[in-house]
């Protein structure tokens, strides 16, 4: 069937690197908190995208607003993957570390290749900040940096020179050296500054001052590059633009991805937006880009709770809008039992849950997709939920479409799996083209029939009840948590009434598995060897390192689910189409107890809780550790 | 108007709560007041939590909402968000509002939506059995405090001004005359109105009102306050308030031991807000009269107007919809990819 969600993979089907010294290059920015690190990084991000690099992000920051400064914890970094080929993860190694103080350069210099660059901010090498860093010794002058190609520059008096004649005072001065610094990457990969001058004048436009301040650092860090002699071993990246699909692109982030998927989903099945939320990592963002689309006519609610955020959308559904609720692991524990009231009611609503590591507070910035059970099964009673995940950022739109479809031609509540990850990554994002077939409204119909209305009657197919929204004449009924009569919905303890209804809210998830596209294979034959199966966002890692595999000639393959529950009712059969099937999931094996509870064939789990994506080498080893080196 | 009658506002389910039970006759109220003020069937909804009282719901012919406990103000909100012209109403208990919803009922009163919140204030657990409730009566002894509540009680209305409530009214589940006008008056209110109903429960907290609801010695334990009027009470309205002479505060006189006449006694003003605060804490203590009912009354931004602000004036068509999010979505840089590109 045509399916938003096939038609978004497509997009990304670029060809997978042979030579990774030329076709992709990781570059990381750390500093502190404030350091402006997380800027630095998107702009060079989205002056990648729009040069026409393939690109991936990884965002990296502390839980602490503003952590003390120098320390190791308060160390905020950006990562970023910039490829003429394919690039699904931010990179095992960097290739050239930007580290603004010594706390980031001992935080970050683990990751950095053999012979790498280190731009380092030599100013901020005071006897004090390396002592607090953890060092014995200055590393500029011991001699522990010799494997890497080192540029100590001096960041922040260079930025404060070239402000001198702004009036600002030096400490003012000294905010604008992530963007003198910028400017010198910038430099060292080709790129001219337009892009980012044009950002900072709109960014800025109330603020002169700023916006000035920032463009002449940018500037002077871009021209230090011109001007001053390098070392010899200091080369410019030249990375050519990846061969994309023809057509118009902005970069996006999963979160805002998700939030006008959402929209789109609403507005694509006739109805208005309402997206109830309570503030938490990582997924506020969800509500801040709601809450932007208000001349769209999206309304969003900022509840008092996690509690009262998903009632609010559950009393929006009742009364005919799409209700949407999101939030992270511990808040989705809040909403559970309002999720069972949804499921009993029967009303469509979405459930996004972006995770985070877990449980209880766990770690709010870090990612994990540890929620699968409480997605599938967390709460009381007989509670089919569906689930659905997106794979990427660029994927979130078409997710939220696929969700609102899911919800209102079911009448149920769902839930979408993000997470941290894919909530803050971003990658260039094909536009919808909203005459694509793939996008063909699903306008819905409510009741406004009297003559034998009945609503808990169930329509055989997608087994939905009628929707009767009040201020509808003459179709009054009650509705609430109480178990219901079949047809009636009036209050019903029959135990015979029960069973029927427990089989009715379970036919309703079969009547989506019978709706959803078949499971196909990502990469690779549909028989082998080897399978690794994923879901969510551990599709990045695992799909270069299949790929680069299926290149050496393994016989490997990537399965990745996107409907979680219910499975693709193939599932079964194609995995049984493989030796082996190895999940690796952040988590503690959980898609793997699910996987074993619903079908016969053996699988493996591979776990991976650190906080973040898998490595792309750390799935390399499972494959050369399932099929040897060389086979 | 429409012709319909207070029964065409009964469900035809059987009403289940106990013989004897106060619900009865707030819900008699309730369904002459819809009938009387010409509300629609399909225009009204009633949101309930869990609780007896929360049962009101299945007993209307309107549309209704049993939610899950202490949830049924965010419930409501949102509908009242999502549909502007529902006529919403909040049925809620002493429990279900101020012990597990607590939190809800204060940023309902708090953001002032248009909607009626009407608690049941029965001083008990009812649908539990009888434990105690956070209104109990310090002391009372209950299968969950065989010993003595040690708990302070909590005042309804005190906590309605605190949460910066704009609509405060108090009256008795049986007094028809007192609760009919109030639900009217709280239907009418552009904001969050909040009615605490007095109500007996036959069961486990019989008789509780009893001294107030007395038609022999009531009069003596209640005053019925109304905007303009000064505040005479008692079986032979020969008692009063006034305020404490070289004092901050509330006094109550008797007009002829005391040599007063009804000039002498304060007139109630339902804009006042610190008169709102003496008046809930009233009945608190021995002597005083319990107030029943606007309390306060204050017009205020109403939380759905103003949050509408922004909104387009007419819902838009998919195609308009599609076409600005086409255009916020381009709103950030893009850039084509095309053959030369590549």
């Amino acid at each position: 069937m045509q399916n938003g969600l096939e038609h978004s993979t497509t997009t990304r089907e670029l060809p997978v690197s042979q030579q990774p010294e030329v076709d992709y290059v990781r570059v990381r920015f750390a500093g502190d908190s404030g350091d402006g690190i997380q800027m630095t990084g998107t702009r060079l991000a989205e002056s990648a995208a729009r040069f026409g690099n393939d690109i991936a992000t990884f965002p990296d920051f502390p839980a602490d607003i503003r952590a003390p400064s120098g320390t190791i914890y308060g160390v905020s970094a950006y990562s970023l993957n910039i490829g003429h080929t394919e690039v699904d993860t931010f990179g095992d190694e960097t290739d050239a570390l930007v580290a603004l103080n010594p706390a980031a350069l001992r935080k970050y210099l683990e990751g950095v290749k053999q012979n790498g660059l280190l731009i380092i901010d030599m100013d901020a090498f005071t006897e004090r900040a390396i002592t607090k860093a953890g060092f014995s010794a200055n590393p500029l002058e011991d001699g522990s940096l010799s494997s890497f190609r080192v540029l100590p520059l001096e960041i922040t008096s260079n930025t404060e020179k070239a402000l001198k004649e702004t009036g600002l005072s030096a400490k003012d001065a000294r905010r604008s050296k992530n963007m003198w610094t910028l400017g010198l990457v910038l430099w060292l990969f080709e790129r001219s500054t337009a892009d980012v001058e044009h950002w900072i004048e709109q960014k800025f436009h109330k603020k002169p001052d700023v916006a000035k301040a920032n463009i002449m650092a940018l500037q002077a860090g871009h021209l230090y590059g011109e001007v001053t002699d390098l070392p010899p071993d200091v080369s410019r990246y030249r990375i050519q633009p990846a061969p994309l699909m023809e057509g118009e692109y902005r970069s996006i982030n999963g979160n805002e991805g998700m939030a006008y998927g959402l929209y789109a989903g609403a507005t694509l099945a006739d109805l208005e937006l309402f997206y109830g939320s309570y503030p938490i990592t990582p997924a506020s963002p969800l509500l801040h880009t709601v809450a932007k689309l208000k001349e769209l006519g999206a309304i969003s609610f900022q509840a008092e709770d996690e509690i009262a955020a998903i009632c609010a959308a559950i009393g929006a559904s009742y009364a005919g809008h799409l209700g949407v609720t999101g939030s992270s692991g511990p808040g989705i524990a809040l909403k559970t039992e309002a999720i069972g009231l949804a499921i009993m009611t029967e009303l469509p609503l979405v459930i996004v849950n972006v995770q985070r590591g877990g449980p209880s507070t766990g770690l709010p910035t870090k990612t994990e997709q540890s929620d699968l059970f409480q997605a599938i099964w967390g709460r009381n009673g007989d509670a089919p939920l569906p689930v659905i995940a997106p794979a990427h950022p660029g994927e979130c739109f078409d997710m939220g479409v696929e969700a609102a479809k899911l919800a209102t031609r079911h009448m149920t509540p769902l839930m979408v799996l993000s997470d941290g990850y894919i909530a803050n990554a971003s990658a260039p994002w094909k536009l919808p083209d909203f005459s694509d077939p793939a996008y063909a409204p699903f306008p819905v119909k409510k009741a406004t029939d009297p003559e034998g209305f009945l609503p808990y009657d169930h329509d055989p197919d997608t087994m939905a009840r009628p929707w009767a929204v009040p201020g509808t004449a003459d179709l009054m009924h009650r509705i609430g948590g109480l178990e219901k009569q079949a047809g009636s919905g009036n209050i019903s303890y029959d135990g015979e009434n029960h069973q029927l209804m427990t089989q009715i809210r379970a036919q309703k998830l079969e009547a989506i598995a019978k709706s959803i596209p078949p499971q196909h294979v990502e990469s690779g034959e549909a028989t082998g060897k080897l399978a690794l199966l994923g879901w969510g966002s551990s599709w990045g890692p695992i799909r270069v390192a299949a790929r680069r595999a299926e290149l050496e000639g393994k016989s490997v393959s990537h399965i990745h689910l996107r409907h979680l529950w219910p499975l693709p009712p193939n599932l079964e059969e194609l995995l049984s189409g493989f030796d082996r099937v190895i999940i690796p999931e952040m988590n503690n094996g959980q898609l793997a107890t699910v996987l074993r509870s619903q079908m016969d064939v053996p699988v493996e789990s591979v776990s991976c809780v650190k906080g973040r994506p898998f490595l792309v080498r750390e799935i390399a080893k499972i494959i050369e550790d399932a099929l040897g080196a060389s086979s | 108007m429409t012709d319909l009658k207070p029964k065409d506002f009964a469900s035809s389910l059987d009403v289940r709560w106990c013989p004897g039970c106060g619900d009865y006759a707030v819900l008699k109220s309730l369904h002459k007041m819809l009938a009387d003020t010409g509300a629609k069937l399909e225009d009204t909804l009633c949101v309930s939590g869990i609780g007896c009282s929360s049962r009101l719901p299945y007993y209307m012919a309107t549309y209704g909402f049993h939610t899950i406990h202490g949830r049924a103000p965010a419930i409501a909100s949102g509908a009242k968000l999502a549909n502007p012209e529902l006529d919403v109403w909040v049925f809620t208990g002493d429990g279900d509002g101020l012990s597990i919803g607590g939190n809800h009922l204060l940023h309902a009163l708090r953001r002032n939506l248009d909607m009626q919140i009407v608690l049941f204030n029965n001083q008990i657990y009812g649908l539990t059995k009888g434990q105690y409730s956070p209104t109990s009566q310090k002391g009372m002894r209950t299968p969950s405090s065989p010993g003595g509540t040690v708990e302070m009680p909590l005042n309804p209305a005190r906590f309605a001004i605190g949460a910066g409530s704009k609509f405060i009214a108090r009256s008795i589940d049986t007094q028809a005359k007192v609760l009919g006008p109030i639900l009217q008056e709280a239907r009418d209110f552009d904001g969050t109105a909040f009615v605490e109903v007095l109500q007996n429960c036959v069961i486990f907290n019989d008789g509780v009102f009893d001294h107030l609801k007395d038609k022999k010695q009531g009069p003596d334990h209640t005053i019925v306050v109304e905007h303009g009027q000064p505040m005479v009470f008692g079986v032979n309205k020969d008692k009063g308030i006034r305020v404490k002479p070289g004092g901050f505060g509330l006094d109550i006189v008797s007009l002829e031991e005391d040599g007063l006449t009804e000039a002498d006694l304060l007139v109630h003003d339902e804009t006042n807000h610190a008169l709102a605060v003496a008046l809930a804490e009233l009945g608190e203590k021995d002597g005083e009269p319990t107030v029943l009912g606007i309390l306060f009354r204050e017009q205020a931004t109403e939380f759905g107007t103003a949050s509408r602000i922004g909104l387009p004036e007419k819902p838009l068509s998919m195609n308009e919809k599609l076409g600005r999010l086409s255009a916020t979505l381009r709103a950030s840089e893009t850039w084509d990819v095309g053959e030369d590109a590549a």
